[in-house]
């Protein structure tokens, strides 16, 4: 005891010198969540705000729908058309599928690793508020002037050339470029932080090959991430530049190369898909053991896998550009490596077949949707496989079979992993489970909806259907799959209500009992604590000795290989103890700094998207104010116990 | 008791006494300055790839001062020198503090910052000689790669020098103790960085000859 007070006497000390701010107390209500460090409470902020995003990119999906539910339709113009599909993409990928992963990842990485929190838990909340003022600076330019409209991936010289000459009026392709800075300012911070507290944080005999999968999928993400973040930000730099201050990387007049930023850009667009995809991987990767209760099979293999598609992800990037002219050689040399990522990908989905086989299957809600990403994720992949080929990939570009494919992939690969997820660590999120019916409503809804919207598109790309058109008229052969495909983006809509009707029903449940630290006989250690667990996570640091160590102190087997329980309370040690003196465990304090330096970055934003020096000069002020007040204050105030007085 | 196990691991957290109670034995902190400069070097591949792509393929437009008209080798040499000069400086400064001596670490960090300003005054003469010839973001590829790559290092440089100043200003208010040494060997990986990627600018736009 001794030692820790000081160890924290001598760390801490010398730092106690004045203050510019003084450091924030509340412990309860809103402005304890706006300066909370943590992870726990991060994740939720993270979850939630990413959910209302994923309403409103549905929301413009659902538009997209009716404008294309009949021939020649008038519900939005070509411009707002093509504002909303430029955003739905963009909201997707950045505004819900990467925080949505940050959520799973802030809440469970440490708990799966048996840390008390994060490494770095004030640059966590950085990443957060990044993200959230990210999010609301590109959307607040429907009101300053236009949103985004060059597709989400902006291909120049459409988003590059200048303002003056008309291509893309309104000041959207600047926001959507400064935009995307920003947001990858917040992903590579989190990214560093959760690299930093795997390899870094794990608990006594948390060896790297005990790790969970989910653990591992965020590994490889972080990496991933890391990696793909700068070239994308060095391509909408040149953008902006090009647009703004008359540079001429994307003019091909002064000898630019559009094909440059193609490559900057698929160098990050391709790991990105990976990025998103992976996170659903690990998800799903739990679920499947603990609803089988069998190991997952081949563990080794599973994590090799996802190393392996890390690696391979880094070297199909052109096979986004088969159609633009790069020449048969490098044509066939992506081609190629686009079939070979499918290997890994392949062995994965064997791995989960073999994990439910012979296993003894509940098919609760969080298991109907792993199983739904297996099935429909597996359709996605083999439409991936049909673009390795190049002669049909040339005929499939630019048609609804693309996006019937990364739908496949991300809709119903990622976000059925994300609902079953969900489902899955409600309980231990909030203290509750879910309703099951409600839940298996929202999973047959979804799974309806789903291939009623987006199978039928593969047939529309087939017959020529091309992406991105506003309208189309009568008489091509679409109206039908087209109205179908809309009525099963209500159907999707449906199953989202359902699960925002689950949640509020759930909590209000007459009767509803305290959910225990292990409802679901899991295998991993963020079981082992109380639902939800209390600020430190862990009363006493986890000793591992096993892979899957929960399973291993509730579970042995006898002679013959037969499960056998332990005796009552084997070694399952649950966090509300009464022997923890209240701020005997030291937890990093809240701090405003973060906050003040993420406000700093839209002021910049929007600094430079107007070309005001002023408002720009502002901004770095502001940001240089925060980071020197985050540099002078300790992590901890030693005099500190914000969770005694109750955080949770 | 509960804090038995604490110092273990609740000390993992980023105040956590460098590299001691890690699974790899390198502080949080180190490991993670590390991961961010990998990220730097693939933000400025991008921009020195581009930079060879470009490079003399708009020969057919003969518009602006050609680049060997403008490149001045021997001034940009000696700016080059005095930067490369300062990561010695600053591995001067770590070592100061390494053995607590802070009079020694502040005069170094100033040394540092101050031949890091030189090179930037250097690089802002550059700038507005090329300017004065001619030379502009959109006059050809030569000045569109030129001006953006290396202004990104120019403000790299800038913000490490702010860095530094602002270790200086720790240490003078007493702030920046022995124990504390990190802080400066983090900023010191940023700064060596820095001047790397500054050999790989200078010898791709300098020292390889444009034709």
């Amino acid at each position: 005891m001794t030692t820790v007070e000081d160890a924290h006497a001598l760390v801490e000390a010398p730092s106690r010198g004045p203050r510019l701010l003084e450091r924030p107390r509340a412990t309860t209500g809103p402005w304890s969540w706006v300066t909370t460090v943590d992870h726990k409470k991060i994740a939720i902020m993270y979850g939630s705000l990413a959910t209302v995003f994923l309403l409103v990119g549905g929301i413009e999906a659902l538009f997209i729908r009716l404008q294309l539910a009949r021939p020649n339709g008038t519900v939005l113009t070509a411009a707002r058309y093509n504002e909303f599909f430029t955003m739905h993409g963009t909201t997707m990928v950045f505004l819900m599928g990467m925080p949505i992963a940050a959520a799973f990842g802030n809440y469970l990485v440490p708990l799966m690793v048996g840390a008390r929190d994060v490494a770095f838990p004030r640059l966590n909340m950085l990443g957060f508020w990044i993200f959230a003022f990210g999010g609301l600076f590109l959307y607040s330019s429907f009101a300053l002037g236009g949103a985004p409209d060059g597709g989400w991936f902006g291909y120049a010289p459409l988003t590059s050339t200048p303002l003056a000459a008309g291509y893309l009026p309104g000041r959207g392709a600047d926001f959507w470029a400064v935009g995307i800075i920003m947001l990858g300012i917040g992903s590579v911070a989190t990214a560093v932080n959760f690299l930093v507290t795997i390899i870094n944080m794990r608990a006594p005999g948390m060896t790297m090959m005990r790790l969970p999968v989910f653990v591992w999928m965020m590994l490889v993400v972080a990496f991933l991430t890391l990696f793909a973040m700068p070239p994308v930000t060095a391509a909408m730099i040149m953008i902006f530049m090009d647009r703004n201050f008359h540079t001429n990387f994307f003019n091909a007049a002064a000898g630019g190369d559009p094909l440059v930023y193609q490559n900057l850009f698929w160098i990050f667009g391709h790991p990105e898909v990976y990025i998103l995809i992976l996170p659903g991987m690990g998800i799903v990767s739990e679920i499947l053991p603990v609803f089988s209760r069998k190991p997952l099979f081949g563990y080794a293999i599973v994590v090799m896998s996802g190393i392996a598609i890390g690696f391979l992800g880094w070297v199909v990037w052109a096979h986004h550009m088969f159609a633009s002219g790069i020449g048969p050689v490098a044509v066939s040399a992506f081609g190629l490596s686009t079939m070979l990522i499918a290997v890994p990908t392949g062995v994965k989905i064997f791995n989960w077949l073999g994990t439910v086989w012979g296993g003894a299957v509940r098919l609760a809600t969080p298991m109907l949707f792993a199983l739904g990403f297996i099935a429909q994720f597996t359709l996605g992949g083999l439409s991936g496989v049909m673009h390795a080929i190049v002669p049909s990939d040339t005929q499939q570009t630019d048609t609804y079979f693309v996006v019937a494919h990364f739908h496949y992939v991300l809709f119903g690969g990622l976000m059925f992993a994300v609902f079953g997820g969900f489902y899955y660590w409600w309980p231990k999120f909030f203290g509750y489970a879910l309703s099951e019916r409600l839940g298996k409503l929202n999973f047959w809804l979804m799974v309806i909806g789903f291939n009623l919207t987006f199978f039928p598109m593969h047939f529309l790309g087939f017959e020529g259907q091309p992406r991105r058109t506003y309208t189309y008229p009568k008489g091509m052969g679409w109206d039908g799959l087209n109205l179908l495909s809309t009525i099963g983006a209500f159907l999707i809509a449906a199953s989202v209500l359902v699960y925002l009707v689950n949640i509020f029903y759930s909590a209000k449940r007459e009767g509803r009992q305290p959910v225990s630290a292990d409802p679901w006989d899991a295998r991993t250690l963020e079981w082992m604590t109380s639902s939800p667990p209390p600020e430190y996570n862990f009363p006493e640091v986890p000793i591992v000795t096993h892979r899957d160590e929960l399973w291993h102190r509730k579970y042995t087997e006898d002679d013959e290989g037969r499960l056998v329980k332990l005796p009552a309370g084997g070694a399952v040690e649950v966090a509300d103890r009464k022997d923890i003196e209240p701020g005997s465990i030291h937890m990093p304090s809240p701090s405003y700094w973060p906050l003040i330096f993420a406000v700093a970055l839209p002021i910049i934003g929007y600094g430079f998207v107007f070309k005001n020096w002023w408002l720009l000069a502002l901004g770095v002020v502001i940001g240089f104010f925060g980071l020197s007040g985050w540099a002078i204050e300790p992590s901890t105030e030693p005099d500190m116990h914000p969770h005694a007085e109750g955080a949770h | 008791m509960a804090q038995a196990v604490v110092p273990a691991h609740s000390s993992g957290l980023a105040h956590a006494e460098p590299g001691h109670d890690t699974n790899t034995g390198v502080s949080n902190p180190k490991l993670a300055i590390w991961l961010f400069l990998s990220s730097e070097a693939l933000f400025f591949g991008a921009f020195i790839t581009t930079y060879f792509l470009y490079r003399g393929r708009d020969t057919q437009f003969l518009k602006g001062p050609k680049p060997e008209q403008l490149l001045n080798i021997p001034f940009t040499s000696v700016t080059s020198f005095i930067l490369l000069m300062s990561s010695l400086t600053m591995v001067l400064a770590l070592a100061a503090i390494q053995r607590g001596d802070e009079r020694q670490l502040r005069i170094w960090l100033l040394a540092t910052a101050l031949f890091g300003l030189t090179f930037i005054s250097g690089q802002v003469y550059e700038f507005t000689e090329f300017y004065r010839h001619g030379l502009t973001l959109s006059v050809n590829m030569f000045g569109t790669t030129f001006f953006v790559l290396t202004g990104l290092h120019g403000a790299h440089v800038t913000m490490g020098i702010v860095w530094l100043l602002m270790l200086w200003g720790r240490s003078a208010q007493g702030r920046l103790p022995q124990a504390k040494s990190e802080a400066v060997e983090i900023a010191g990986l940023y700064w060596h960085f820095v001047d790397v990627v500054w050999i790989f600018i200078f010898t791709a736009i300098y020292l390889i000859p444009q034709h």
